[in-house]
């Protein structure tokens, strides 16, 4: 019996599809059997971010609609057999799709699968309430600005009214120079405020947009920051504890060496 | 039937005069009596106006009654009722006045786009967060940080007070009153309270230790009584 996990955050572009490609990825890379599930209806993007968006045949409406069964709709990654994809509809409306269908299909999948990633769409209306429906467990996405952190806040309060476990937080996009220099919110601000249990701090790298764009998720990669973040997630999710990753701009030997001389790096 | 007993004792004072109806007696025979008591006594055109209290003992008026027995009074010209006091009142008003007196603890933390409403004082053990408001008739004790918005004495209470651990609210409301935080970043402040000053009709904040000088009646149990 697998687990499900909704993937959220109420403010949109702070990276619940990019999150949610990754994490699979790194769960795969775990050998886990993995599923992920698109319910942003309308404006699909994570089998894009996949570089999965020429094999789609049916999506997650038909399978709620009982136009085609579940598996004929599961796409298998290009780089993962345990990976697979249930796409959202890019023709259809939000309403096609209903919390007791999403329940449904959960469930079946559960059956197959060790996790179920839930990309959950932005907003707290009809598609919110769809992605939230199966789910067991919510990882709660926000970015380093207040009003990502309010709408999280938002998010959390509606997600406590649901039957899920207390969601855990992950902070995307931190910029370590723009924290120091007290433009950015630190950690301990939004989590504070949010007063949930952090489970994981993904900085911002370039890396991500680029990979996203070649349709490969970062965590594919061996060692950027990103993608050491993402798996480290990942393994927190299995249930390891590893320490968060510093910030630190680790630029090599030679930004060592100057600190050890004392000059400015 | 004692025939003798006197149902209504009036007593004069200072202030006008006082009757003391008694409450054995049924509604209509004490509307009698009080008529003859009345209109035997005082008719003397040149009096000025005098006040008068009625004590009424363990009766109950309900508001129909407590009209005509007004009425009866008022039709003696020169007699004006200043109050009818009474011993007794409905449980469902002393309920109402408890509940509007008791503390009600709440542990949450109130997230944004919340709303938090409780009748009495609320004493919130666990944080506001922007965007989050909380709502009482009395006091708002938060032990915890306030970054939403607090409206304490909603129905018009104007000696309601906020307190909390934490104090960096969006606005704070008191009554009819509103203060909102400054439009420059500003860090909270630990251990203060707001409340109406009379002086400068505006809502201040301060340390947690002029409460005791400008909120006396907040200790306890006279603040129950106060209502009575």
């Amino acid at each position: 019996m697998g687990e499900a996990i909704v993937i959220t955050s109420g403010k949109g572009g702070v990276g619940k599809t990019t999150t949610t490609a990754n994490l699979g990825t790194a769960l795969a890379l775990l050998e886990k059997k993995v599923c992920l599930v698109d319910t942003d209806i309308g404006l699909r993007n994570l089998d894009v971010i996949m570089g999965l968006e020429n094999r789609i045949i049916y999506d997650i409406v038909d399978v709620a609609k009982g136009r085609c069964k579940l598996k004929q709709a599961l796409i298998v990654d290009k780089r993962f057999e345990c990976l697979y994809l249930l796409p959202a509809a890019q023709t259809s409306d939000k309403s096609e799709l209903s919390p007791e269908a999403m329940v449904e299909i959960v469930a079946e999948l559960k059956q197959e699968f060790d996790y179920i990633l839930i990309d959950c769409p932005a907003g707290i209306e009809q598609g919110y309430k769809n992605a939230v429906a199966g789910a067991d467990k919510a990882l709660v996405i926000t970015t380093p600005e207040k009003s990502s952190v309010r709408d999280a806040d938002r998010i959390i309060g509606l997600l406590e009214q649901e039957s899920v476990e207390p969601p855990n937080l992950i902070v995307n996009r931190i910029r370590n120079h723009m924290v120091k220099n007290g433009d950015m919110l630190d950690i301990d601000d939004i989590v504070q405020i949010l007063s949930i249990d952090l489970i994981g701090i993904v900085a911002d790298d370039d890396e991500v947009i680029k990979a996203s764009n070649h349709g490969e998720p970062v965590a594919f990669q061996p060692n950027t920051r990103a993608s050491i973040a993402y798996r480290n997630i990942a393994r927190r999710i299995l249930g390891e504890s590893v320490p968060l990753l510093s910030l630190e701009d680790d630029k090599g030997m030679f930004s060592k060496m100057k600190k050890f001389f004392g000059m400015r790096s | 039937m004692i025939v003798n007993k006197q149902l209504i004792t009036i007593k004069g004072t200072r202030e006008g005069l006082t009757l003391y109806i008694d409450d054995s007696c049924s509604f209509s025979d004490m509307l009698k009596e009080l008529d003859q008591v009345l209109s035997t006594k005082y008719t003397d055109k040149d009096e000025p106006m005098i006040t008068v209290t009625i004590q009424l003992g363990n009766r109950y008026l309900h508001k129909e009654q407590e009209e005509e027995l007004r009425e009866v009074i008022r039709r003696k010209n020169k007699l004006v009722v200043q109050s009818i006091e009474s011993n007794v009142i409905l449980k469902k008003q002393a309920l109402d006045w408890m509940e509007d007196s008791e503390i009600k603890t709440i542990t949450k933390i109130v997230r944004s786009g919340q709303v938090l409403e409780v009748t009495g004082d609320l004493l919130l053990v666990g944080d506001v967060n922007p965007g989050a408001k909380i709502v009482a008739t009395g006091n708002i004790f938060v032990l915890g940080s306030l970054r939403g918005v607090a409206h304490a004495g909603v129905d018009g209470n104007r000696d309601a007070v906020i307190v909390a651990s934490y104090m960096e609210p969006s606005q704070l409301r008191i009554a009819d009153y509103i203060s909102r935080s400054p439009d420059y970043e500003s860090e909270g402040v630990s251990m203060e309270c707001g409340f109406i000053d009379g002086a400068k009709s505006k809502i201040v904040i301060d340390r947690l230790q002029v409460l005791s000088q400008k909120r006396p009646d907040l200790n306890g149990f006279e603040r129950r009584i106060l209502h009575g």
